[in-house]
């Protein structure tokens, strides 16, 4: 039986941690709506540029010359996973979904005798993979620094990703990122960049139009853009989502700690009624004595 | 009164305009094109330069570097890598995207020592960045 003061101890500091989590998910509140903010402004871009460019995919993707961004090297030897996470914590099952997912998509790959290479963005899910999959790892790209994420950034990635695909370093590249669902839903995404895949919605309608310079050159310029884009779009996506699953965590942390002080409390009022309801007895005890 | 067409201008992390325009002047890869309505449905990439938006509200200067336009009859939607207005283009974001350009052309010179093709094109942008910066009244500096 804890003594009255740890009781009170104990309370108190349980009402500290509960204004820190209360101070948290404002926050993440608040920056959710920045994220969503940011991931809204980018939509026309990301929709229009994947419309134009499944049209170009579907009308240049069969010839023999199609760049090998769309069509592939030929083979799926070496698979690149992009594995997308937060930079910290305390965000719920955030960060362990994503990796979850990487994990169970390289466990398959290795059992099918395919090479894998893993791409780490953000800290956590670096730290998640390490134990089972490190020696998999072959590079780190930390935005700890970032406090806005701009389209520099999602370049920055694609170019390293571009410059190891040109190498020859690898086949397909995968990322892995959490779809925005709303607060308390973000789904963990596996979605393939290189070679590029399109839906063919809106694919007949670009074949009427002209194209400066020919179409492949186009198609040559835009693709490397493309991998920039999508990489872009899942990097807010996922701010989006980080925020999104920090505040619905430390909504339910502010919501158990408040709990938690209510059944510490209704525990040290009985204890000190059973403490003041002893010395009663001793008192009367002592007077029946006399 | 010529018959106006929407024109959108849009960066992957804003749009930068959305009104309407009577004739859109677009630095195209092959070079400047101005659309007016009516267009012939065209796609074209874009090489750094100066797009001029001209519509009943006036004229608009905006600075574009990499992406594509695309040229519908009905409007021009412009998908640029870079987009700036105009007013906000200063020496020391110039400088930066210059700076970008040399080292892309630096770095072409040395992985395609034999092919020519990479190492023209990153001449050609840095050579473009160059011009827009005579277009705009900026001076690259070590030039």
């Amino acid at each position: 039986m804890p003594s009255l003061k740890d009781l009170k101890n104990r309370i108190a500091s349980v009402k500290s941690t509960r204004k820190i989590t209360k101070a948290m998910q404002m926050v993440a509140a608040a920056k959710l709506r920045r994220a969503q903010d940011a991931a809204e402004q980018a939509r026309p871009y990301t929709e229009r540029f994947n419309a134009v460019m499944a049209g170009l995919a579907s009308s240049v993707g069969g010839s023999d010359t199609a760049p090998k961004l769309l069509s592939g090297t030929g083979s799926d030897k070496v698979q690149m996973l992009i594995v997308m996470t937060a930079e910290r914590g305390l965000c719920g099952g955030f960060n362990a979904n994503i990796a979850k997912l990487a994990k169970q998509h390289a466990a398959k790959l290795v059992a099918a005798g395919k090479t894998v290479k893993i791409l780490t963005v953000g800290k956590k899910g670096r730290d998640n993979m390490r134990r089972e999959f490190g020696q998999y790892f072959v590079g780190h790209v930390d935005l700890s620094a970032v406090k806005r994420l701009g389209y520099a950034n999602a370049q920055d990635i694609a170019r390293d990703v571009l410059t190891r695909f040109d190498a020859g370093e690898f086949d397909v590249a995968t990322i892995f990122f959490a779809r925005f669902e709303n607060v308390i839903t973000q789904h963990p995404t596996a979605l393939q960049i290189i070679p590029a895949k399109f839906d063919d919605a809106g694919a007949a309608a670009n074949e009427l139009y002209d194209y400066e310079p020919s179409e492949e050159a186009i198609l040559a310029d835009l693709l490397p853009r493309g991998v920039a884009t999508q990489i872009f779009a899942a990097l807010l996506e996922n701010a989006a989502s980080e925020q999104g699953a920090r505040m619905s965590a430390m909504d339910n942390a502010t919501r158990n700690a408040g709990d938690m002080i209510e059944r510490l409390t209704i525990q040290y009022n009985r204890s000190r009624q059973a403490v003041i309801t002893n010395e009663l007895i001793e008192i009367i005890s002592g007077a029946e004595a006399l | 009164m010529a018959d106006t067409m929407q024109f959108d201008l849009v960066s992957p992390e804003r749009r930068l305009a959305s009104v309407q325009a009577t004739e859109v002047q677009i630095p195209g890869a092959d070079g400047d094109m101005t659309v007016m309505a009516g267009h012939a449905p065209t796609i074209t990439t874009l090489r750094p330069g100066v797009l001029r938006v001209a519509g009943p509200s006036g004229t608009d200067e905006y600075v574009v570097s990499g992406g594509f336009a695309e040229i519908t009859g009905e409007g021009v939607s412009v998908l640029a890598e870079e987009s700036l207005h105009r007013d906000e283009m200063n020496q020391s974001i110039y400088d930066r995207m210059l700076d970008q350009a040399r080292d892309a052309h630096a770095k072409a010179q040395e992985t395609f020592k034999n092919e020519p093709g990479p190492v023209d094109d990153a001449a050609k942008l840095l050579s473009d960045m160059v011009a827009m910066g005579g277009h705009i009244g900026l001076t690259p500096k070590g030039f």
